[in-house]
């Protein structure tokens, strides 16, 4: 797949205080996919998101939208993009229908009741819909703002934090609500703390820290290159030290002998030298174990490594 | 240009100014209505015409401008400074709408209340004096360009603005002095010699003077110098807005 819809190159964001928010940048988004931008605290994620939403002005490089730039051709690239901020920012006396419909003529869009009570309802606002702001709750503010970044119908959407400060249910049903909007041929860039987000929602990740990108891949391959895997065996009989011929890096003991660690990777697993050779090799040496247990290593482990490498 | 968005501001506005009605137009007839007890009734009984005009009916241009002038720019600035507090501003910010489509829309509801509100004023007077406006064509342009141009002013200062003291600050400051000082309440032959030429100096004394010649025929300064004074106050403000959209001052990082 090769057909990007927003293309970054050479992008730098230097704040007047001195501070370096984004370092050359160059990014490409494929249209109808669902990308995550994932970072620490102050890596980045939000001025990146801020630039090609026209909300921060850059200090070099370009943004193109859908082939257009998006200082230049300004109408047509922030025309086709909907953006949730990280922040609850909602006019506290408005009515929920209101708000959503002015967004729609903020957007350029002629009024169009039928699409506002389809993105009310999509959102279950629809029986909020003549409530003020001010009377509802986090969730439905939430709910009310991607409503909002809805109301002009975009082929991008821009989620800053979507889920910060949601509960559990209401998140998997903003989950339920991305995919939808997936499936519906939205292109989804979000950025989150929660790595669960990610993993359970991306197509590709990218990883983002002092300013730079530093890493971008598919989600699946990510976790097959980067993610370890660990095999705990519950041994019969402790063991003082292990064999010379189970003597390597990638085993180990623990719980005072018994428990024998194996830590391997998706590669070693591929090319046939993984649990199967141990087996053997524990066979050999008459070593039995009552029980064993599997770990992989989640999006957040990567991302933690990623980070403090 | 997209009127869309311009509707939306506007409207959006105009919505806000039903939502308060109370303080966007009741409160500023009444206080208007206590100007004309206070100068009007109790005051002016004891001071004679001035340039052949009963003091109640002289002061009317004069008021109507104070009114103008403060509810243009509080209006004005606070329709954006609003945004600019709670944040969502970024919707502004992010939406394929043109500086002149954002100035428009909050400009021209804030001009629009003004001028609904200046009219309104009128209207009042004419219960506490006898009125007659010579020239209409002159009363509602000066009407409409003071609205416009301190609406703009008003923008300004709701964008340079970082919290609501300074929001205040101009309008208490700066516009209120200099209307009660610019020849509301008098004519500036009135003064003594060095008062006079000090009071030239005030751009209000312009306004007001050629919007009171628009009323009866009667002015402190030539109707020239009004139009032109206005017309230096509008490109002012229009430079100072292009030079804010230009640079993202207090609105882009």
């Amino acid at each position: 797949m090769n057909d990007p819809i927003i293309t970054i190159n050479g992008l730098n964001k230097t704040y007047k205080g001195g501070f370096q928010a984004l370092s050359h940048v160059d990014l490409t988004i494929q249209r109808g996919e669902i990308f995550a931008l994932l970072g620490p605290n102050g890596a980045g994620k939000t001025t990146l998101i801020s630039v090609v939403c026209g909300l921060v002005t850059p200090s070099e490089g370009e943004v193109l939208v859908d082939g257009y730039d998006n200082v230049t051709d300004y109408r047509q690239a922030r025309e086709r993009i909907g953006l949730v901020p990280q922040e609850l920012t909602n006019e506290a006396f408005e009515t929920v229908w209101n708000t959503v419909s002015f967004s729609r003529g903020l957007f350029g869009k002629a009024p169009d009741p039928a699409h506002i009570e389809s993105v009310l309802k999509s959102l279950a606002l629809w029986e909020k819909r003549d409530n003020r702001l001010i009377t509802l709750s986090g969730g439905m503010k939430r709910r009310v703002l991607i409503a909002k970044a809805l109301s002009h119908e975009p082929r991008i959407l821009f989620l800053d934090e979507p889920t910060a400060g949601v509960d559990v249910e209401l998140r998997r049903e903003m989950w339920q609500v991305v995919r939808e909007l997936r499936d519906n041929g939205v292109t989804i860039i979000l950025t989150t703390h929660y790595i669960e987000e990610a993993e359970e929602m991306a197509d590709r990740i990218g990883v983002i820290n002092n300013g730079e990108i530093v890493l971008v891949e598919d989600k699946q391959a990510l976790m097959r290159k980067l993610g370890s895997k660990q095999l705990t065996l519950y041994l019969n009989e402790p063991l003082e030290a292990l064999p010379a011929s189970l003597d390597h890096p990638e085993l180990s003991l623990s719980a005072e002998g018994y428990e024998l660690i194996y830590t391997y990777d998706g590669h070693q697993e591929e090319d046939g030298h993984g649990i199967p050779t141990l087996l053997t090799a524990l066979e050999r040496e008459g070593i039995t174990f009552k029980d064993l247990h599997t770990r992989q290593s989640s999006l957040e482990d990567i991302f933690v490594d990623l980070v403090r490498a | 240009m997209n009127l869309y968005p311009v509707r939306a501001i506007y409207m959006a506005e105009m919505a806000r100014t039903r939502r308060t009605l109370l303080q966007s137009i009741v409160s500023p007839v009444i206080s208007t209505s206590l100007y004309f007890v206070v100068f009007g009734a109790a005051i002016g009984s004891r001071i004679s015409e001035v340039n052949g005009v009963s003091y109640g009916a002289f002061i009317v241009p004069g008021l109507i401008m104070l009114m103008l002038l403060t509810q243009s720019v509080s209006n004005a600035s606070f329709g954006i400074f609003f945004p600019k507090f709670s944040g969502s501003i970024y919707e502004l910010l992010s939406a394929p709408i043109s500086h002149l489509e954002i100035v428009l829309g909050y400009v021209g509801a804030a001009a629009s209340k003004s001028i609904l509100l200046g009219l309104i004023i009128l209207a009042t007077s004419g219960f506490f004096v006898p009125l007659e406006v010579a020239h209409p064509l002159w009363m509602l342009t000066f009407l409409v360009l003071t609205a416009v141009t301190f609406s703009l002013l008003g923008f300004i200062i709701g964008i340079w603005a970082e919290g609501f003291d300074r929001l205040q600050l101009v309008p208490l400051l700066v516009i209120t002095p200099l209307t009660f000082l610019g020849g509301s309440f008098y004519s500036i032959d009135m003064l003594p010699p060095f008062w006079q030429g000090v009071t030239l100096l005030n751009p209000v004394v312009y306004l007001v003077s050629g919007f009171r010649w628009s009323f009866y025929g009667i002015s402190d300064v030539s109707l020239g110098a009004s139009v032109a004074m206005i017309g230096l106050f509008l490109a002012a403000c229009l430079a100072t807005i292009g030079w804010i959209f230009r640079t993202g001052y207090r609105l882009k990082p």
